[in-house]
């Protein structure tokens, strides 16, 4: 099969400008929206959709993804059904790359050689597992592997010089730098220690490095973008889900594309827009 | 069951270098976490090979916590049960009423080691919240409890005993607002404060090296009551008995004796019964599943989403159990039987009535077990039940219970 994930980033290295990933909660607010909430993401100019897998307990994910977490369990979601809305997404669109994260033991539950299987049957990418860390990935990576699927690595701002090559060693697709010590949505990290971060991870590893956790507006998402290969924004975009289906609001798609739209103006100008030294950033 | 496998020389030999049981345990964090854990499992490797780290924890633990707890001999419950002897640790008279103080001053012990300057816990029923503000009093380090709303609620005195040990009691209102989504809250304040914070683990859970350092902290129990009871009968004992939640009391008791000829029951709770959705036992009615940063038993459904657990009593109402339980529950080492809140109400009233004793509602499941099981066996067979708490904690739940109006 293609790979989605090198040709999406081999397109945007051509055009010289990051990647834009984009996070939602699969079947948030329901999965009967979930079709045109990722139409809407793809609209607004997103590279790359990372689907996020709803799980009773995500502890690495602040209070906006754990709403997200709530809404979509409430509405039914099983992995089968995202695994089902993938393989319906893909027939509409057969070059986004998809990436599920979440948790493992909805993938352990569901049986790790079914899951590889089934996932890249759909149409899906690769995986970030968050609680899989390099010691214990073994036991699904090499499933994935055998169906063509990346597993994707995170690295952080605790992982050291001793640790990272080992990290990356077994990353494949890209390298996710979890750009704060925290969980999602919360804080923001300083950009020339998260630009020295990319520059230690790109030496050690050819994979392209993305960078996610703490970007809110299109004017963080352009600051990390002149550095990164790829800008992660998740639970800005979780948040305005959640606040649009409170509100029962009928465009809740086009209010996603709409804020999707203005991250992926802000990324793709963001290398032409670099401030020469004389200039004060705003 | 594992019928093929290989067992090791000694039962007391794991975990493995990756700090898996068997099939259970490991250590199932996200990236940010996983430093911290090697460093704390480098930290702990140092300190056992320190005997001044030893002497220290066997100081306080004689000084402070009031060790060794004494072996009682229940002379009118063996009398009224009509068999087997029944013998109770008395771990309940331990300085802050339950066994969680054993393992909060070693944690504390490696947290200081580690020039760590916070420290945050979990706590279900509060015991274990109780006894981490209490090394943090003593440590003069700020404390920073997690706590379901839920539990909040039920567990009134605890949450004002840690108020005036000085830790900020954080009310959690996720999830089922107790003891797993308290666990949640903390990992995200920990993964948030990685360079300052020491997370003491109130349980024989989590990512390795926890399941592992809380086992050695805790087994204590186990090498006292095996000097006591050979003291007091000439041997050991015949069965031991202790409740389960994430099952370190239990596993302190049992692990000094894993490989002699002992049988072991740890008894988890089964809420409202096994064949409703309202209990608390993992190996019963659960399945192998990785939350908490460690694989093992968990009530969840076919989706893999975790269950809410039920008991009478918040320290068990806990959807998973210790790895090193899950393991020696799938090589039929250590039996897993279940006590309803019925059955641990009578108990816990039993034990008033004939002992003198309040004992908590979490070791009144052990003695359902052993109300249970002490008919069944003759009168020179020895039981030692693990009386791991003590009940004033838990005067409100039961008097609301029996429709007592405090």
């Amino acid at each position: 099969m293609t790979d989605r994930l090198a040709a999406r980033f081999a397109l945007c290295a051509r055009e010289d400008r990051a990647a834009l990933v984009t996070f939602v909660t699969a079947g948030d607010p329901d999965l009967d929206r979930m079709p045109a909430v990722l139409a809407a993401l793809v609209a607004g100019g997103a590279d790359v959709i990372e689907l996020g897998m709803p799980f009773t307990d995500p502890m690495a994910d602040g209070p906006a993804i754990q709403a997200g977490n709530i809404r979509s369990l409430s509405s039914g979601t099983t992995l089968a059904a995202v695994l089902a809305a993938v393989a319906a997404f893909r027939a509409t669109d057969a070059a986004t790359p998809l990436i599920l994260m979440g948790y493992f033991n909805p993938i352990l539950a569901y049986g790790v050689e079914r899951f590889a299987a089934d996932a890249a049957a759909s149409g899906l990418d690769g995986t970030i597992v968050v609680d899989l860390p390099p010691e214990e990935d073994g036991e699904l990576t090499p499933h994935l592997a055998a169906h063509g699927l990346h597993a994707v690595r995170l690295a952080t701002p605790t992982t050291d010089a001793a640790r990272l090559p080992a990290v990356v060693g077994g990353a494949s697709g890209f390298v996710y730098y979890v750009a704060v010590a925290g969980i999602t949505g919360a804080g923001s990290g300083d950009t020339a220690d998260i630009a020295a971060a990319v520059a230690r991870i790109k030496a050690a590893t050819p994979l392209p490095v993305a960078v996610g956790f703490g970007i809110r507006t299109p004017a963080q998402a352009a600051e990390i973008a002149v550095h990164a290969d790829a800008v992660v924004v998740g639970s800005a975009i979780v948040s305005l889900i959640g606040a649009a289906a409170a509100a029962r609001a009928n465009d809740l798609p086009e209010q996603v594309e709409a804020f999707v739209r203005g991250l992926a103006v802000a990324v793709r100008r963001a290398r032409q827009a670099v401030p020469a030294p004389t200039e004060v950033a705003a | 069951m594992a019928t093929a496998a290989v067992q090791p020389a000694s039962l007391r030999s794991g975990p493995d270098a990756r700090g898996h049981f068997g099939a259970f345990g490991g250590r199932y964090v996200a990236e940010t976490l996983m430093p911290l854990i090697l460093d704390l499992e480098r930290e702990y490797r140092a300190a056992q090979a320190d005997p001044a780290f030893a002497a220290e924890f066997d100081h306080l633990l004689k000084d402070y916590v009031g060790r060794p707890s004494p072996l009682y001999f229940a002379e009118r419950l063996t009398r009224d049960l009509g068999g087997a002897k029944v013998y109770f640790k008395r771990d309940e008279l331990n300085h802050t009423g339950a066994h969680k103080i054993n393992n909060c001053v070693g944690q504390m012990l490696l947290a200081q080691r580690m020039g760590k300057t916070r420290i945050i816990a979990e706590t279900g029923a509060g015991q274990h919240g109780v006894a981490t503000a209490t090394v943090a009093a003593r440590a003069g380090l700020p404390c920073t409890i997690y706590m379901g709303a839920r539990d909040i609620a039920r567990q009134a005195p605890n949450v004002f005993r840690m108020k005036l040990l000085g830790a900020e009691v954080r009310a959690v209102e996720s999830g089922s607002k107790t003891l797993k989504d308290a666990m949640n809250e903390a990992l995200r304040d920990w993964v948030t404060n990685v360079h300052d914070t020491f997370y003491i683990i109130g349980t024989a859970a989590g990512p390795h090296p926890y399941p592992e350092l809380v086992r050695d902290f805790q087994s204590v129990i186990g090498r006292e009551a095996r000097e006591q009871i050979v003291a007091a009968e000439g041997r050991l004992p015949d069965v031991l008995v202790a409740a389960i939640g994430g099952g370190s009391n239990a596993i302190g008791l049992f692990h000094p004796f894993l490989d002699d000829d002992v049988r072991m029951i740890g008894v988890e709770a089964a809420g409202h019964g096994l064949d409703t959705a309202a209990h608390a036992a993992s190996l019963a009615g659960g399945r192998p599943g990785v939350l908490h940063g460690n694989k093992t038993f968990l009530l969840q459904d076919d989706d893999g989403q975790i269950a809410e657990a039920h008991s009478i009593s918040a320290g068990l109402d806990y959807p998973g159990i210790g790895p090193e339980h899950a393991w020696l529950h799938s090589i039929g080492r250590v039996e897993y039987q279940s006590a309803t809140d019925a059955e641990a109400l009578a108990s816990f009233q039993k034990l008033c009535a004939l002992e003198g004793i309040i004992p908590a509602l979490e070791p009144a499941h052990a003695i359902a077990a052993v109300e249970r099981l002490a008919p069944t066996l003759p009168a020179d067979r020895v039981i030692v039940a693990n009386l791991c708490g003590r009940g004033d904690k838990d005067i409100f739940t039961v008097a609301e219970a029996l429709g007592f109006g405090l």
